[in-house]
């Protein structure tokens, strides 16, 4: 039975990581590039819970709780500036949305 | 009581000032009359009780001058002199109480008075009355502080003081086209003259770095040596100052050349004739050449051209007088003509001569203005002699002393003139300039037939103007008449103070007047050098006696009765040419006319072309062309390229900075993320990279 590692921990956030900033950085649906960031988020708990198991140091899981709690913030928040851009342009998908554009 | 001096010259200046400036036409002309009387009258009263504490007390026995300095006037600075090296050279403004201030000062306060009284009654009914008696006020003024100053700056400031009243007075009839006329005549004349006293004066300050005669003629006496030396035009430094100053004096007693303005001058009231054209402000100039008489006998080839130009006016006017038929235009003639006497007798060294002649002139001469405007006044503005006779039942009072004035002008024993002219005629013969001495004869003769011939044409047999003016004919008012007999007692007696030694008959004082100078020509030989023997003298004296009784019998003979017109169509008749040529002047008007006037216009009109064409045309728009063509062209150039060029390029910069990097905001927020985790993992290496290290 294989041992699991901190280094396993590790390689599965930075997949984690790594498919959530995929859907940020390519997904055009608001919905999903919110869902991917949540990805990230939780990518970086389990990096700090993974380190906290590892020095026997609760402050990490402590900071990851307080990260979930934020996180659920950051999604309401989201929502609600999705709300706020459908009813502006029927739609959710983020290519529309280029007031910004220079 | 000398310390009031300043009063003298103050007062008719308040005088000018109340009348012409507080009052105005504010008041009625009584007032304006009493206000200008008074003035004057005090100035008169103060100048003789001035004159008496002066000439009374010890300190100043010998004829030492009085002097106060007020106040620095003009504190020029140091300066760099001929005679001293470098000096401090101030102007005071300063009076001086001298024996020649003093005779001066009496016959134009006392002469000055008594025609202000008279211009009351002259004036009476005319226009403008309080600014005629505003500007004899200030005529007044100037004349005190001109024979009062004690320095040539203060004189030279009365002296264009009564040159401006002088054009004012002139001008009085200014609604008339000739009176402005002749009262620029007279302010040009008088400039070229002053012209050259300003270059004397700048001589002067030039040597001596002062311009107070005390200081002056004490370094003059001092530095003979000095004033020996070259000057200018060829002449000795002395012989430059005399001849700045003599032509200074030849403008303000119309000298020839320049005594053209005198007779036009005769267009102003008659009372300003005999005031200023006659007795006091023409005398000026022979004031000044006696005044600086220390710097004239140093010069003696310029004290020969003053009397010879002297003479020359002397014989020359009284010629022109001769064939004049304005009673005014005679008078002016003569005045110019007795001027040149003077300047004779202070050409020769005579200068007490010279002053003595000054005062008995103011008299008689006054006194003949006053009474041609007395007839003048009666014929209702006629000057014509040749409308005139027979005004002696009219006028008794203006006759009788108009006849005084005459007998004393032709120099008849013992009235002023006689005195005053044989000592002019004497020092001539004591000298041995015999020519002068023929030529004054001559004059003598000339002034007894013309002055004569006035008087009875005048006065003498029947009337011939319109009936219309001899209806009007009329005495003048007591007011006029009390003046007129004031000056001829005055023309009587003030001869008396100048009698020569041989007339005394060992119990009259024998010439106080001269005496009385003296001590102002102390440093001059003066005539008394010359001594002749008795019989040449009782020689001359009898042909001056001949000749002033025979120029009067002549005339008599002549003019008498009725016969003056006839006399002068005879003479017209026998040389037509001769009195043509004296009765238009010798032409001297027509002939400055075509030089000097034409030849200034010339000269103008040439400078106004070389102004329009070289120095507009030229110079000033070319500078135009230079600065606007070429020098706003190239800044407009420099603006538009390189000023514009660095303020439009920040622009552009920015402006292309922009388009570029505008295309880093697509708006995609992908892009940004994209970007965002780019910049995270660029920091991480480092992070990396760096621990590694």
């Amino acid at each position: 039975m294989l041992a699991i590692t901190t280094n396993h921990y590790l390689i599965l956030s930075f997949a984690l990581f790594s498919i959530g900033l995929f859907g940020v950085a390519a997904r055009r649906n608001m919905i999903t590039v919110l869902m991917s960031i949540e990805l990230i988020l939780n990518s970086v708990n389990l990096n700090l819970i993974a380190f906290s198991y590892q020095l026997s140091d609760l402050t990490g899981q402590i900071f990851a709780i307080f990260t979930i709690t934020v996180a659920a913030g950051e999604a309401a928040v989201g929502l609600g500036i999705l709300i706020a851009l459908f009813r502006l342009k029927e739609s959710t998908q983020l290519d529309k949305a280029t007031e910004l554009k220079g | 009581m000398k310390n009031l001096i300043w009063l003298i010259p103050v007062l008719p200046f308040l005088g000018a000032f109340l009348n012409g400036v507080v009052l105005r036409h504010r008041v009625d002309k009584r007032t304006a009359a009493i206000i200008a009387c008074a003035v004057t009258g005090i100035a008169a009263a103060l100048a003789i009780g001035i004159i008496w504490d002066y000439t009374n007390d010890p300190a100043f026995a010998g004829g030492k001058p009085f002097e106060h300095d007020y106040y620095v006037w003009m504190p020029a600075g140091p300066v760099h002199t001929l005679a001293e090296g470098a000096k401090d050279f101030n102007i005071p403004l300063g009076f001086l109480l001298d024996p020649l201030s003093c005779v001066m000062l009496f016959v134009v306060t006392f002469v000055g008075f008594l025609i202000h009284l008279y211009s009351v009654g002259y004036m009476s009914h005319e226009e403008g009355f309080q600014r005629f008696f505003t500007y004899l006020n200030l005529f007044m003024g100037a004349m005190l502080l001109l024979i009062l100053g004690n320095s040539y700056a203060v004189m030279f400031v009365g002296w264009e003081g009564v040159g401006l009243c002088s054009y004012l007075l002139i001008g009085f009839y200014y609604k008339e086209e000739f009176p402005p006329y002749a009262g620029r005549k007279a302010f040009v004349v008088n400039r070229i003259g002053d012209f050259a006293f300003v270059l004397g004066l700048g001589a002067l300050v030039a040597t001596f770095g002062s311009l107070k005669y005390t200081e002056v003629f004490e370094a003059v006496r001092a530095n003979p040596a000095l004033m020996a030396t070259a000057g200018h035009l060829g002449l000795t430094l002395a012989g430059f100052i005399a001849l700045c100053l003599f032509i200074g004096a030849c403008g303000k007693s119309a000298q020839i050349p320049l005594f053209v303005w005198l007779p036009d001058a005769m267009a102003g009231p008659t009372p300003v004739s005999a005031l200023i054209h006659a007795a006091t402000m023409v005398t000026a100039g022979v004031y000044m050449v006696a005044r600086s008489n220390a710097i004239y006998q140093l010069a003696g080839g310029v004290s020969m051209v003053v009397a010879v130009v002297g003479a020359l006016t002397a014989i020359f006017a009284a010629t022109i007088g001769i064939a004049q038929n304005d009673i005014k235009k005679v008078l002016a003639y003569s005045t110019v003509s007795q001027l040149g006497y003077m300047f004779l007798a202070a050409g020769l060294g005579a200068y007490s001569a010279a002053i003595f002649h000054v005062m008995t002139h103011a008299f008689f001469k006054a006194l003949l203005f006053l009474g041609s405007g007395s007839v003048i006044h009666a014929m209702g503005g006629e000057q014509d002699m040749r409308n005139m006779g027979g005004l002696k039942k009219h006028l008794p009072h203006t006759s009788r002393t108009y006849f005084i004035g005459a007998l004393a002008i032709a120099g008849i024993p013992p009235l002023a003139g006689f005195f005053s002219k044989d000592e002019i005629l004497h020092t001539a013969a004591a000298g041995g300039h015999w020519i002068l001495w023929a030529v004054g004869i001559v004059t003598a003769a000339l002034t007894a037939v013309y002055m004569f011939r006035s008087y009875y044409l005048t006065f003498e047999g029947h009337f011939r103007g319109t009936h219309e003016q001899e209806h009007h004919l009329h005495e003048s008012p007591p007011i006029m008449t009390t003046p007129l007999w004031i000056l001829a007692v005055g023309a009587v007696l003030a001869g008396l103070l100048g009698i020569p030694k041989m007339l005394t008959f060992g119990f009259l004082p024998e010439d106080k007047f001269g005496h009385f100078l003296e001590p102002v020509m102390e440093a001059v030989g003066e005539h008394h050098a010359h001594h002749v023997s008795a019989g040449l003298e009782w020689g001359l004296l009898a042909v001056a006696l001949v000749i002033a009784f025979g120029g009067w019998l002549l005339a008599r003979r002549l003019y008498g009765g009725d016969r003056g017109l006839a006399a002068d169509q005879a003479f017209a008749a026998r040389v037509p040419a001769v009195q043509r040529t004296l009765a238009n002047k010798y032409y001297v008007d027509e002939i400055y006319d075509a030089t000097v006037i034409r030849g200034f216009w010339a000269t103008c009109r040439g400078l106004f072309r070389f102004d329009a064409g070289f120095i507009d045309g030229f110079l000033v728009n070319g500078a135009r062309n230079v600065t606007v063509e070429l020098l706003s062209l190239s800044s407009s150039l420099f603006d538009k390229y390189v000023v514009d060029g660095l303020v439009n390029g920040v622009g552009k910069v920015m402006s292309l900075g922009g388009r570029l990097f505008r295309r880093v905001q697509t708006g995609y927020v992908s892009n940004y993320a994209l970007v965002l985790a780019a910049g995270m993992f660029a920091l991480v290496c480092v992070f990396v990279l760096m621990r590694m290290r």
